[in-house]
């Protein structure tokens, strides 16, 4: 299992209800269906990945985040709403965290870091748009419509008054390195973060 | 016609005609002393019995799901393209039960049967009967085949709201439920269309009110024109748009009534054919089955109420352009089953075919229903 997902697993409690957004092939929620006796759905778009976790056991529902949101849930139904590399593609990002958290108790997000070192000097040097293994796109091509920084996300939870929980920060690899943890939003690429409501 | 027969038909098949005479009541309060249900079954029933799957028929459909009759057989079975060795519902791994439900026109009792108490066909006395009372005589069915609980109950359109019913009336007697294309109630058009019918059928002048057997005659005209209506609903505009245009059948305006058009013609000619082949009475009965259909009016028409017992796990499927039960009610669907907490899947296909695209292959359709069908397989140890 990729190790940003072990991280997360730990997170899960046994038995929680868990909905995954953009949940891919249905890794995680497989894994935690089978070891935590977790419950819950997947949403995705892409067909392949659709049909991969319904030969699975994974329960998925087709449902594009931007058109549909997750209206369609009530809420405070799911114990953990997850989102890993799915926020900076989003049309809404804020809108999608607001939504995480009406119909979660507790929301995990991935996403990549754009004041990544790496990336301020591939910009300053270069003065154009950065490439690197964590963003292997063009400008003009990227899924990635709403990149941010480490600082971003944490100043928008504070606005919408959301609690940052937990902040683990990873390189590419999505290995913990004691580097990037001493200066996260200069040398961290991906963080997970766990947030909450600040009421609950 | 077919010598050899294709690799992956389950071959020629044979219907069996089963007997039951223990009573059954109706949710019309009325109760059949005793009735036949004619079956077609297509593999084998491994030792415990665990790799049954049952295929529920939609409104013109019967027992004959795959295979040939004969090997002068011009046509498979009506959903020959999803049952077989290799296809999704497997027949090497599964065994299959499709059944000509009560009140059909194809051998199990119907309108068209002899009533026991006056030596004469039933006609309109044979009484309405729900999806409800569809599902109780496959329980009973299921009994006598040794089947304690199906692998999976698979249908689409009003087949689907039979799977649907299962999971609500006896939820530890399947594991998973395929409802396909279709919906959890009527809408007020999909009503509408199917009065239309009705009105066609019962204003035909050889109708004499459902009596026609007693008459020696059929209600021909009513019928078809009831079909034609059917027909238009089961297809999008685009599939017909490709399949005739306004295409002419001779070069030039008529300036008449005749069918000029080839799309006019062809609705005429599947009319004809289904009139010959269907029971009138029959298809009153079965639209409206299709109308009474709505599990949450019992449940103060709340779905996910209804749905609360339900603990199978549900396949949902829908098609972009069926506009009969369009992709938006199946979604209504899933989420009433996202709120009682129900284990789902669901997916829309993009197909161009309109209703009639859960009969038609498309490749998503393929794979999607082989992967979860296959992992069904895996459950039952088949």
């Amino acid at each position: 299992m990729r190790p940003d997902l072990k991280i997360i697993e730990q997170w899960i409690k046994p038995g929680s209800h868990v909905l995954d957004l953009g949940c891919g092939d249905g890794t995680l929620l497989d894994y935690l269906q089978r070891e935590k006796r977790a419950t819950g759905f997947g949403l995705e778009i892409n067909q392949d990945h659709i049909t991969t976790c319904m030969g699975r056991g994974v329960s998925v529902i087709e449902q594009n985040l931007d058109t549909q949101g997750l209206g369609n849930f009530e809420d405070h139904t799911f114990d953990t709403v997850l989102m890993t590399q799915a926020l900076q593609a989003v049309r809404r990002p804020d809108m999608v965290l607001d939504e995480m958290m009406r119909v979660g108790r507790e929301g995990i997000v991935t996403f990549p870091n754009f004041a990544y070192w790496r990336l301020r000097w591939y910009l300053m040097r270069r003065g154009r748009m950065p490439e690197s293994e964590t963003l292997p796109y063009k400008w003009y091509n990227t899924p990635n419509i709403h990149l941010c920084t480490f600082k971003d996300f944490e100043a928008l939870c504070y606005r919408k008054g959301f609690r940052i929980l937990t902040r683990t920060v990873v390189d590419g690899e999505h290995q913990d390195r004691w580097l990037s943890r001493l200066w996260p939003n200069m040398l961290g690429q991906i963080a997970i973060y766990r947030i909450t409501r600040e009421d609950s | 016609m077919h010598d050899p027969l294709p690799t992956d038909s389950v071959g020629i098949v044979t219907p069996q005609t089963l007997h039951f005479d223990t009573p059954i009541t109706l949710a019309c309060n009325r109760t059949l002393e005793s009735y036949d249900l004619v079956i077609e079954t297509y593999g084998e029933l491994n030792a415990d019995a665990s790799n049954a799957v049952l295929i529920c028929h939609a409104l013109s459909g019967h027992h004959h799901a795959a295979g040939y009759h004969s090997k002068e057989d011009r046509k498979p079975g009506w959903w020959d393209s999803c049952i077989g060795p290799g296809k999704p519902i497997d027949t090497n791994r599964f065994f299959v039960v499709s059944l000509n439900n009560l009140g059909g026109c194809h051998g199990s009792t119907g309108p068209g049967s002899t009533n026991p108490q006056t030596g004469q066909p039933y006609g309109p006395d044979f009484p309405v009967i729900t999806v409800r009372d569809w599902v109780h005589s496959q329980a009973l069915l299921a009994d006598r085949l040794g089947i304690e609980c199906w692998a999976a109950v698979v249908g689409g359109s009003l087949g689907g709201m039979q799977a649907l019913q299962w999971s609500l009336d006896y939820p530890d007697r399947l594991r998973h439920a395929v409802v396909i294309a279709s919906t959890p109630r009527l809408s007020a058009q999909n009503i509408a269309f199917n009065e239309v019918a009705r009105q066609a059928i019962t204003s035909d002048r050889e109708f004499h009110d459902g009596r026609y057997y007693e008459y020696n005659t059929l209600p021909r005209r009513g019928l078809m024109l009831a079909r034609m209506v059917g027909h238009i609903t089961y297809l999008s505009d685009a599939s017909m748009g490709e399949k005739f245009g306004r295409e002419l059948r001779d070069q030039a305006y008529k300036f008449g009534y005749d069918a000029e058009f080839q799309v006019e013609s062809y609705l005429r000619y599947q009319g004809e054919r289904f009139s010959e082949s269907f029971d009138a009475n029959t298809y009153l009965l079965m639209t409206k089955a299709l109308d009474y259909f709505d599990p949450a009016y019992e449940h103060d028409n709340d779905l996910a109420k209804a749905l609360r017992g339900a603990c199978c796990e549900f396949l949902v499927l829908s098609f972009s352009t069926d506009w009969r039960f369009t992709p938006a009610r199946s979604e209504e669907l899933v989420n009433a089953m996202i709120s009682a907490r129900c284990k789902v899947s669901y997916a829309e296909i993009d197909a161009p075919w309109g209703h009639d695209a859960f009969l038609i292959p498309t490749p998503r359709y393929t794979a999607i229903f082989e992967a979860y069908m296959d992992r069904v397989a895996r459950e039952a140890g088949a």
